[in-house]
């Protein structure tokens, strides 16, 4: 069932369930963190309407900087604008930041300690029809290596939204990463996030669960799903949204590990590097439990609907099914 | 570390600033950026690796900036209303820590721990282990980027009349020469000429050497003026090592609106040491115990005649 404390969306599962882009919330948390602080100031490399950052651009015109098709100037700029006291947002597709500016992101913000959020939009496979070269399958592993980085990645428009408002009231630099498509809401405005802290998104009706899902982002519907089927089959299971990938919530891993002995990580990026491969340093190191991971193996994308590309790629319901039978047999055995 | 051989008292009674470039404060600058020079090969010998051409050639621009143009204060380097100075080309950094202890950030006796473990002057500056820099730096082409980002900050403060903190306030960016190759550079001298951002100082070390040869040999920069003129940069072309006519640049540039200033400051890299000068060789290495002790003497004999 749905984890009741959490008041999560009570109409996930069906059809009328409403649907919007993460990127969406993003821009309305974006717009009301300008509201609450004049010091937030947005930059945008040339995809003003994609990263949804119009609507801060509107909103606050002189708070807003376009630069222009130039990612490593993007990042550069608000570093020194953040030296000034501003909480600079910077928006491009991942692909292109932190894919293309990796370097300047590392020395001037990250190296420097400055409180520069970096917003990578079209975020994974399910960018779908643009293709394998703007897809950000890598933009995890690049952010969550990095020291002084924080690293998010929320499951729907309403977490995006929350996390915008977070992201603004820390001094840290941070990694925001948004999915381009529309996804079910998830979350209700009542719903609690907080950076660093997991929730426990589904649990069984009774008893024990027999397999921890941790998951993250446009992932974690995917993963809600599974459960849902999984539990009419008699698998009881536990999903868990890792919303904050760095810092991460060792306690609530290991919990979970302790608990179900097993565990599948479900995520919309490369195997190597990810969310999934953060999530086995924790337990390796502390509780180690088999493992199974969902994600892309080691494979650039291509064009294709979202659907299409989850299915090729191994990332659907049944993928992620089949993953936790695999992983329950390993337990078991 | 020898330099400054008199007492610190009298060293800076010596050095106070006097609000005209007067000729008596320019043969005071010339000294101070004599004994920084002395500063520089000893702290390059000291650590056995490091730069020296082009910490030797920006001494003198260095010097005339921390003891003439910039408003700041060595005891206090958070002063917020500071000017900000940035340095993009972080591996002339010997010359940047040798200037900021003879103008009282931290002690002289410091400098000789330039790249050693636990050091606050690492090999290339480090904000968390030395804040008073402005900015760590080291790879190449990021400095002006984030000197736009400082002065557009203050602009947007300027025009939201939430602050009079940045009035009379200029961001200074030193840039070298061959990193202008980098992309990132351009990327940011085009969108400074679109902001005109008027209280945004560019000095441009041109010294035409890079780590593998001559720039123009490299990736020729000319006509480099004119590339910048062409961003819509207001420029200024100087000799480097002429405390007068680059005060006079800088005192035009402040005077320039609705653009930004570069000014062409044309050195000569290991300037001082004759051995040392004009030889691109010398980006990178640092001299042994005998040249270091000849430069040492020649630089106490340019001294004495001052």
């Amino acid at each position: 069932m749905l984890n009741p404390k959490l008041k999560l969306n009570p109409k996930i599962f069906n059809e009328s369930c409403e649907q919007e882009s993460i990127r969406k919330g993003f821009g309305q948390g974006l717009v009301l963190a300008g509201e609450i602080d004049k010091n937030v100031v947005a930059l945008c490399a040339d995809l003003t309407e994609s990263t949804q950052m119009h609507l801060f651009a509107e909103k606050f015109p002189k708070r807003f900087i376009e630069v222009g098709v130039a990612e490593q100037n993007l990042v550069t700029i608000a570093s020194g604008m953040a030296s000034m006291g501003k909480i600079p947002f910077c928006g491009s597709y991942a692909i292109f930041s932190p894919g293309r500016n990796w370097e300047q992101i590392r020395t001037t913000i990250a190296y420097n300690d400055r409180p520069v959020k970096i917003i990578g939009s079209h975020a994974g496979i399910t960018v779908g029809a643009d293709g394998g070269s703007h897809q950000a399958l890598e933009d995890i592993a690049l952010m969550r290596v990095m020291p002084n980085m924080d690293v998010i990645s929320p499951c729907d428009a309403l977490e995006a939204k929350k996390a915008a408002l977070a992201l603004a009231k820390t001094e840290k630099p941070a990694y925001l990463r948004l999915a381009r498509e529309k996804m079910p809401i998830i979350t209700t405005e009542e719903t609690p996030f907080e950076i660093g802290k997991a929730e426990i998104f589904w649990m069984p009706d009774v008893g024990l669960a027999q397999v921890g899902i941790i998951t993250t982002g446009e992932m974690v519907y995917n993963a809600l799903l599974s459960a849902k089927e999984l539990e009419a089959e008699g698998i009881k299971t536990k999903v868990v949204n890792l919303a904050t990938i760095k810092p991460i919530d060792k306690e609530a891993i290991i919990t979970l590990a302790k608990e179900c002995k097993a565990i599948v990580t479900v995520e919309d990026h490369q195997i190597a590097g990810g969310m999934g491969s953060a999530v086995a340093e924790v337990l390796v190191q502390n509780y180690p439990v088999p493992i199974e991971f969902i994600g892309v193996q080691n494979s650039f994308g291509q064009s294709g609907t979202p659907q299409e590309l989850i299915e090729h790629y191994g990332l659907s319901v049944e993928n992620i099914k089949k993953a936790v039978k695999k992983v329950l047999k390993r337990k078991t055995s | 570390m020898k330099t400054p051989k008199e007492s610190r008292a009298s060293y800076e009674a010596r050095i106070k600033i006097m609000s005209l470039l007067t000729n008596n404060k320019i043969l005071e600058l010339k000294k101070i950026s004599n004994d920084i020079r002395q500063s520089i090969i000893e702290m390059l010998m000291e650590a056995k690796s490091g730069h020296t051409a082009g910490a030797l050639g920006m001494a003198d621009i260095f010097t005339l900036f921390y003891f003439h143009i910039l408003k700041h204060n060595p005891k206090n380097p958070s002063w917020e209303e500071r000017d900000r100075l940035v340095l993009s080309n972080g591996h002339i950094c010997p010359v940047l820590y040798a200037t900021m202890a003879h103008s009282g950030y931290f002690p002289i006796e410091e400098l000789k721990t330039l790249r050693k473990f636990g050091t606050r002057l690492q090999g290339h500056p480090h904000k968390e282990y030395l804040p008073f820099v402005e900015n760590s730096s080291g790879p190449l082409g990021e400095g002006l980027s984030q000197a736009i980002g400082m002065a557009l900050a203050d602009r947007i403060d300027e025009k939201d009349g939430s602050t009079s903190l940045t009035t009379g306030r200029f961001i200074y960016c030193f840039v070298s020469d061959g990193e202008l190759d980098e992309g990132n550079s351009w990327e940011a001298i085009m969108f400074a000429g679109k902001r005109k951002l008027q209280n945004l100082i560019t000095i441009v070390d041109r010294n035409n050497i890079q780590i593998d040869g001559n720039t123009e040999k490299i990736i020729p920069l000319e006509p480099l003026a004119d590339k910048w003129r062409a961003f819509n940069w207001h420029v200024i072309e100087v000799s480097g090592h002429d405390f007068k006519s680059i005060n006079e640049a800088v005192e035009e540039a402040k005077n320039v609106l609705e653009k930004p200033t570069v000014i062409i400051a044309h050195t000569i890299p290991g300037k001082g040491i004759k051995e040392f000068e004009r030889d691109y060789k010398w980006h990178g290495i640092v001299p042994n115990k005998e040249q270091g002790e000849m430069a040492l003497k020649e630089l106490q004999d340019i001294g004495t005649r001052l």
